[in-house]
């Protein structure tokens, strides 16, 4: 027997604005969440919940890289996390839920949670 | 009341006796014979090389009477100089210059050398002549000698005792100094003494030289002549080794007290003393040790140490090696068990070792000790603090990766500097290698990223990391090259790609607090405001429900701002003539001010009018660290200026200014840079410092730690943007011109532009609705954070 996901996508806002190597904070169905575009223009979901601070913040960290890993840091105490995962690189057994986005042809951004 | 406590003398030793009573309730005030505070007379030479000489000045709360010697003294009544009263009297009145009884030696172009006054002297005298001679051939003696061949002169030395140095080393040691003086080019008279001087003459034995300059280091003698108290055989103030003489409010420290019946003439017993008598005085029961009269000393560019006692008896092993021209001694007990002293001469690598293991046993054969072959365990590393090496290392272990840091921890290397090389040594034992790499993504230090950048000619991080980095940043790279661009384009700082490296305070312009709210901080120059703007702070904060509260750097901060509403309060203060704070950059914050003789009856200039115009001058400037500067409108220091970045204090004559204070982790007094400076003069010497900081400091380096860095600290600094050593003084006034013309007001260009107003959202797809986790409780009438 298989069972169908029917995934639902909400529309968020055009590509455009989100800054590259920024991010922003959308409220769906009553969640923050940070949407992060890499400087390569992939596009990263994660709870706007500062996990360790407990503030709706993280959209406003600073985008980066460590190594291979995407990353995003928080704005209050700097801990850094990554994005493709959601995981704490620096205070482990911390993480961030992650959430599943994309961009359309027409340039809208989409998140389903 | 506070106990009433006299200096008399301003000396090096008083000084430290002033720095180690600060704190205490005793209220102090110092009769200064000379007109300037304490200098270091140990490098007076250097003055001649234009170091300052600068010990950092009086203490707070210390009053100094300038060109007043200590003339009588009223033991019964307790009051010195017919009116100041005394409940105890510190005698630091140091010696002076013996001149023996020659005939001539008062004769123009004879000098001693004590004093900046001296040299000044000196100095003009020198002028275009060819010959000089200098009396007396021991340390000071050699200091002079070295000062003469320095203005171009011939040299003669005259030592009466068979060698030169007599007092540090033995003859072995005595011949090597003479051959290596001798191949500089001076001449050496040991075994002399000069009978008479002549105008442009001096006559020696038999012999008559003709000479332009005399200068007589013969020695000193204590200066006990002004209190009938008890002397030393050989004069100077008895005292016991409490350092009390026999009059039991009165002390005597330094050069002219006679400890146990013996004067010393270094600044290391002094410096002990003086510690002895502040702790006491603060109710401790410190006591004299014998002192430790080791000297360690670069002569006319030859190293010469000795320590311990090296003329005891006992056994000594010598290496003499006139190849070389080293030469060293070593004293042990009859049984060679225990080091007792030494002399290095030519040669003085071993000194910081081997004066350490006086007391103790040597680590291996004489020889192979002193042929550097056995490494000596170092046990205490800095004798001006007393620190072991074990707090050294352990500091290491515990996190100090370099020599500020340890100096910090331990406060080794913060007396005489001279465990400083091996404080170098046991950090590279403690396998610690300073890497000056930004981050992962640059192998640079920030100002190598700036040289980069400012050569290159680079506008962009994406330009930047491309062809000098690797990956794409991080929280701690991004910021600080935002940094650098903003400090030297000085554009608007949040447009295009540069909005990308921003921390949020820097990106929101305001300061985010623990709820991620912000905190809005509108600039008021020196503190200065009408009621009308006061008034719209006021009515501002009420609307948006605003916590409310003074700063430290007479502002005031609106706190609990949401993003969505920044926009619309700034458009409120703006409207009002307000102008960002900048409390969220590593940039200028206030210049703090006291109110000045524009209503204080005390003040000496318009305090207020000076912060203003400094602060208007470096808003916006963009800089490793923040950066609080104060002005004080006269010496009481009202505005608490010696605690910032840069501090000015008014004088009846112009401004000092101080550098390098901060508050903060690690509390530091600023230390004064400039002395009666006009206005115009004050400014420039600013303008230098910010610019060479903000060009050369590391990321986050406050301007204190920058100084301490720097290789030569203050006096390096003075070099480069006094004396322009470097030749950069004009690039850099051209920096700040540049900065002062194009500033323009961040709140303002970005309520202008509705590209720029865009970010301020709570949510992309919501933007008017809060966030709806903020939540606040009541406190003391004010809303705060749950």
């Amino acid at each position: 027997m298989s069972v169908d996901v029917i995934t639902q996508w909400t529309t968020v806002c055009p590509i455009s604005r989100i800054q590259p190597e920024r991010g922003v904070a959308a409220l769906v169905e009553g969640t923050q969440i940070a949407l992060i575009r890499t400087w390569d223009d992939e596009l990263y979901a994660v709870s706007n919940r500062d996990p360790i601070a407990g503030a709706q913040v993280m959209s406003r960290g600073i985008v980066g890289t460590r190594g291979d890993a995407p990353t995003l840091a928080s704005p209050l105490h700097k801990q850094v996390y990554d994005l493709r995962t959601g995981e704490c690189l620096d205070v482990p057994g911390v993480s961030l839920p992650t959430y599943r986005v994309r961009c359309t042809d027409d340039g809208l951004v989409e998140v389903a949670i | 009341m506070s106990r009433k406590l006299v200096v008399a003398g301003y000396g090096m030793v008083a000084q430290r006796f002033l720095e180690a009573m600060a704190g205490s309730d005793w209220d102090v005030t110092v009769l200064a014979e000379e007109s300037v505070p304490a200098y270091d007379r140990v490098r007076l030479t250097s003055w001649y090389e234009g170091e300052s000489l600068d010990m950092g000045g009086p203490p707070e709360g210390v009053k100094v009477l300038y060109n007043t010697p200590l003339r009588e003294v009223d033991r019964l009544n307790k009051t010195v100089n017919g009116d100041i009263p005394y409940d105890a009297l510190v005698l630091a009145t140091g010696s002076r210059p013996f001149v023996p009884p020659i005939p001539g030696a008062d004769l123009p172009g004879v000098f001693v050398y004590r004093t900046i006054d001296d040299l000044r002297s000196i100095k003009e005298w020198a002028q275009g002549k060819r010959v000089g001679a200098v009396l007396g051939g021991g340390l000071l003696g050699l200091e002079a000698a070295n000062a003469l061949k320095g203005m171009g002169l011939l040299v003669h030395v005259v030592e009466f005792a068979p060698r030169l140095m007599p007092m540090q080393v033995d003859e072995g040691g005595g011949a090597v100094l003479k051959r290596h003086i001798e191949e500089l080019g001076l001449t050496v008279h040991t075994g002399s003494a000069c009978s008479a001087l002549k105008p442009g003459g001096m006559v020696i034995g038999e012999q008559e030289l003709d000479v332009d300059i005399v200068i007589i280091a013969a020695g000193i003698r204590p200066r006990d002549e002004v209190i009938d108290l008890p002397k030393g055989p050989r004069g100077g103030y008895l005292v016991d080794e409490t350092c009390r003489t026999a009059d039991e409010s009165i002390w005597a420290i330094g050069e002219c007290a006679a400890l146990q019946g013996v004067c010393y003439g270094l600044v290391a017993p002094g410096y002990a003393m003086a510690e002895v008598v502040a702790d006491r005085l603060t109710g401790g029961q410190a006591m004299m040790t014998a002192p430790d009269t080791s000297t360690k000393l670069k002569l006319l560019g030859v190293d010469v140490a000795s320590f311990g006692t090296p003329f005891a008896e006992g056994l000594d092993v010598v290496v003499s090696d006139q190849l070389s021209g080293v030469y060293a001694k070593l004293l042990l007990t009859d049984d060679a068990q225990t080091l007792l002293g030494g002399i290095l001469v030519g040669d003085a690598s071993a000194y910081p070792a081997l004066r350490a293991s006086v007391g103790g046993p040597l680590p291996g054969p004489p020889l192979s000790v002193l042929s550097g072959q056995v490494k000596l365990e170092v046990q205490q590393v800095c004798s001006c603090h007393a620190v072991t090496k074990d707090h050294i290392t352990e500091a290491i272990a515990g996190g100090c990766q370099d020599v500020p840091a340890l100096k910090a921890c331990t406060k080794a290397g913060t007396g005489c500097g001279s465990c400083v090389p091996l404080l170098k040594q046991l950090l590279a034992e403690g396998g610690v290698t300073l890497s000056k790499a930004l981050c992962e993504h640059f192998a640079y230090s920030r100002q190598e990223l700036f040289d980069i950048i400012h050569v290159r000619g680079i506008t962009s991080f994406n330009a930047l990391i491309s062809e000098h980095g690797t990956g794409r940043g991080c929280d701690i790279c991004k910021p600080a090259v935002a940094s650098i661009l903003a400090s030297m384009s000085n554009g608007y700082i949040l447009d295009g790609e540069q909005a990308a490296l921003q921390d949020t305070n820097d990106h929101f312009l305001a300061n985010i607090q623990r709820d991620g709210t912000y905190s809005v901080v509108p600039r008021i120059p020196g503190g200065e405001v009408t009621p009308d703007k006061l008034i719209v702070i006021g009515e501002v904060a009420r609307d948006f429900g605003l916590y409310t509260k003074i700063t430290g750097g007479q502002r005031i901060d609106l706190f609990g701002a949401r993003v969505e509403q920044l926009p619309q309060i700034w458009r409120r203060l703006v409207d009002a003539g307000f102008e960002s704070g900048h409390a969220y950059g590593k940039a200028l914050r206030t210049v703090k001010s006291c109110v000045g003789s524009t209503w204080c009856r005390y003040g000496v200039q318009d305090s207020v009018g000076m912060a203003v115009e400094l602060e208007l001058r470096y808003r916006g400037l963009r800089a490793p660290h923040k950066i609080k500067s104060a002005v004080s409108g006269c010496a009481r220091e009202c505005a608490e200026a010696r605690s910032k970045d840069f501090g000015i204090i008014a004088t009846e004559k112009g401004w000092n200014l101080y550098v390098g204070g901060n508050g903060g982790f690690r509390p530091r007094h600023a230390d004064l840079f400039l002395t009666d400076a006009s206005k115009e003069l004050l400014i420039q010497t600013i303008d230098r410092f910010l610019m060479y900081y903000i060009r050369t400091a590391d990321r986050l380096q406050r301007t204190a730690s920058w100084i301490e860095s720097l290789d030569g600290g203050l006096d390096h600094l003075r070099e480069v943007i006094v004396d322009d050593s470097l030749g950069l003084c004009a690039e850099l006034d051209a920096m700040m011109a540049k900065h002062v013309e194009s500033y323009s007001d961040e709140w303002s260009d970005t309520l202008a532009d509705p590209n720029r107003l865009a970010r301020f959202v709570s949510f992309v797809n919501a933007p008017d609705t809060p966030d709806p986790d903020i939540k606040y409780a009541v406190e003391r009438g004010q809303k705060v954070p749950l």
